[in-house]
């Protein structure tokens, strides 16, 4: 295409530097190869730290019981719950970009998913700890699955949105799993066959399954990438939807809402990208990756957040309408106490922090400032932690006032919020070391290449 | 009407002596391939550092029959998912929860759907791993660089009129460089 029209088009190289198809390999697995450099440890003692101490917190927990926290009657989940909706919906943006993106053929996705589908398996598996830690007694966790027992016929409740989770969220760590891993085995046989030690050779040979690029194999795999997409993408739409189901299958005012299902997704996608973008900034700049993480990529995510912001901030908008609309005493006493209420301070940090940040974007220069880019992408993290706050603290005030009470966290519920942030980030720092953070299989497929072999 | 046949779900026979050429092109390796079926040689294959889309085509390749995999795999698991929340709490174990029927099966869309998509998706996984002879490690690795940028057409010793000489020959002609026999 001659470059006037490309111009004309706006469209921008996905792989900007003038990279040749080597390059990208040298490129992406410079860091995989090299001795990890000493900001990667000082990010990854920190992380591995808050981790170690939060293993303490958890030992110390399940020793004592939940009471030190500060859950009580009307607030029966507290900060758990609000933990592992936070991340489950950070982790939906990976799947997004992975397989909805790749239906659309959004060829943008190439250099960003990888690294948010990690992100996804992270995210999704330290929200099932948050869960297992809060039963309170965790070596029971099994008892949420269906299995033969000898305990007569007694099964699990399959009626109930628990148990709804438990399965929306095996499967979807499954998938995204089975998913993520697929992708990269062609990237790891590469790491293999350019590794200097036996030692290397020997472990990424395990880790790639002896792959080693035979057609044959690669048709098979095309086709259960796009199967994996297809199944992925109502899937992502469906975990969300679970997930509001816990709180709209209830009677309680303020949950008991049929918009629920579309407002988490919304939500879920907007921290998601929030969190990509969070995760995308640090990468390309402590990786040297800023010619594969382009700022066209960045700018697109920062679209997709602005979009779902607005959302959000409709789906806000339309719960306090129908309180009011419905002529419900409580739903409409639930809104004005969610807004009002001892927990007021919660909503406008919610509301300012979702609704107004975002739309910094509206501006082309704004939306490509990295600085800009990342202090937003954290707002929003935070107004979406708290959005999550906001619903569960519903529970302090339903119908009688004779059982309202505040929730007041403890200082273990912060260590523990503290601590799932070390977990996903322990993780993360080590798949950055130890796998190509960026699909370079993928990448090359959409780079141009000089003798009509573009795809 | 569309049915499936044994070679959609092409496999392969590992070889370990042959005769491979390096090419640098994903065209050059797609007009290989198409000139090497034309020529009537067997059991060949293309090694390659990404998908090259029209490989599959010029190498004679049907489309992979994995889709039949998902699709009949995703109605066990449907059905599987259904019914075993159904016994359980039609028959086996049940609860009158305020009246409502043993049989609410709206409540069982979700686990449904959840079972479906599960059964499909790793079983889909599994051909792929099953089809594609993975796990395998110890694999003969041809060239370092094919899983960099390099395309490899690969001629096995049990291909239809294989000989030494004229296979490397014909791959030369064909334009690679760099032709080597594995023994």
């Amino acid at each position: 295409m001659p470059n006037a029209i490309k111009e004309a088009l706006d469209i921008q190289p996905l792989v900007t530097g003038g990279k040749s198809v080597r390059d990208v390999t040298e490129d992406i697995l410079k860091p995989v190869e090299a001795f990890p450099t000493s900001l990667w440890w000082k990010a990854f003692l920190l992380a591995l730290t808050i981790t170690v101490i939060d293993l303490g917190i958890i030992g110390y927990l399940v020793y004592e019981g939940l009471y030190i926290l500060g859950i009580n009657n009307p607030v029966g989940w507290g900060f758990f719950i609000v933990n592992f909706v936070f991340w489950i919906g950070i982790g939906h943006a990976g799947t997004l970009i992975s397989a909805v993106l790749y239906l659309f053929r959004q060829e943008w996705r190439t250099g960003i998913n990888r690294a948010a589908e990690a992100m996804t398996i992270f995210a999704v598996l330290t929200a099932a700890s948050t869960l297992i830690i809060h039963i309170g007694r965790p070596w029971m966790g099994f008892w949420l699955f269906p299995y033969p027992n000898e305990r007569g016929p007694l099964w699990v409740n399959f009626r109930s949105p628990l148990i709804w989770d438990t399965f929306a969220v095996s499967t979807y760590l499954s998938i995204s799993l089975v998913f993520w891993y697929i992708g990269l085995i062609p990237d790891i046989a590469a790491v293999r066959d350019r590794a200097t030690t036996p030692l290397r050779r020997k472990v990424y040979d395990i880790l790639s399954f002896g792959w080693v690029g035979s057609n044959k194999a690669w048709s098979h795999l095309e086709t259960v990438a796009m199967i994996l997409a297809a199944l992925s993408t109502p899937l992502v739409l469906s975990v969300h939807t679970i997930v509001s189901f816990d709180f709209a299958v209830s009677i309680v005012p303020g949950w008991h809402t049929t918009i629920f299902p579309p407002y988490f997704v919304a939500g879920a996608i907007f921290s998601g990208f929030a969190m990509v973008v969070t995760l995308m900034v640090i990468a390309r700049e402590v990786f040297q990756l800023k010619d594969y993480i382009t700022m066209k990529h960045l700018e697109n995510m920062n679209k997709v957040i602005m979009v779902t912001g607005l959302i959000v901030g409709l789906a806000y908008s339309t719960e306090f309408f129908m309180a009011w609309y419905s002529g419900n005493e409580y739903e409409g006493f639930t809104f004005v106490n969610r807004a009002f209420g001892p927990y007021g301070w919660a909503y406008f940090i919610m509301f300012s922090c979702n609704v107004f940040a975002p739309q910094v974007f509206w501006s082309k220069k704004l939306r490509n400032s990295i600085p800009v880019m990342f202090i937003v992408s954290i707002i929003v993290n935070i107004g979406m932690w708290f959005e999550r706050f906001v619903i569960v603290m519903t529970l302090h005030a339903d119908f009688l006032p004779s059982s309202w009470d505040k929730y007041i966290p403890t200082v273990y519920d912060f260590m523990m919020l503290l601590g799932t942030f070390g977990i996903f980030f322990t993780m993360f720092l080590l798949f950055c070391r130890l796998l190509p953070v960026i699909a370079i299989a993928e990448v090359k497929t959409v780079m141009p290449h000089k003798d009509g072999g573009h795809h | 009407m569309y049915t499936p046949k044994k070679e959609q779900f092409h496999t392969f026979e590992e070889t370990e002596h042959g005769v491979f050429g390096l090419f640098d092109t994903p065209a050059q390796i797609i007009d290989a391939a198409q000139k090497t079926k034309d020529k009537g040689y067997t059991n060949f294959d293309c090694f390659t550092p990404y998908p090259v889309h029209g490989l599959d085509d010029a190498m004679g390749l049907p489309r992979s029959g994995l889709p039949w995999v998902t699709f009949f795999m995703g109605i066990f698991g449907c059905t599987v998912g259904f019914s075993m929340q159904y016994l359980t709490h039609k028959y086996d174990w049940p609860i009158n929860i305020s009246g409502k029927s043993f049989n609410a099966w709206f409540a069982y869309i979700p686990i449904t759907f959840e079972f479906t998509v599960f059964m499909a998706g790793l079983s889909t996984a599994a051909a792929l791993f099953f089809l594609a002879k993975l796990p395998r490690t110890g694999r003969k690795v041809l060239h370092p660089d094919i899983t960099t940028d390099k395309f490899a057409l690969w001629i096995p010793s049990n291909s239809a009129n294989y000989s030494e000489g004229s296979v490397t020959d014909f791959i030369k002609g064909l334009g690679s460089k760099h032709v080597e026999t594995v023994k």
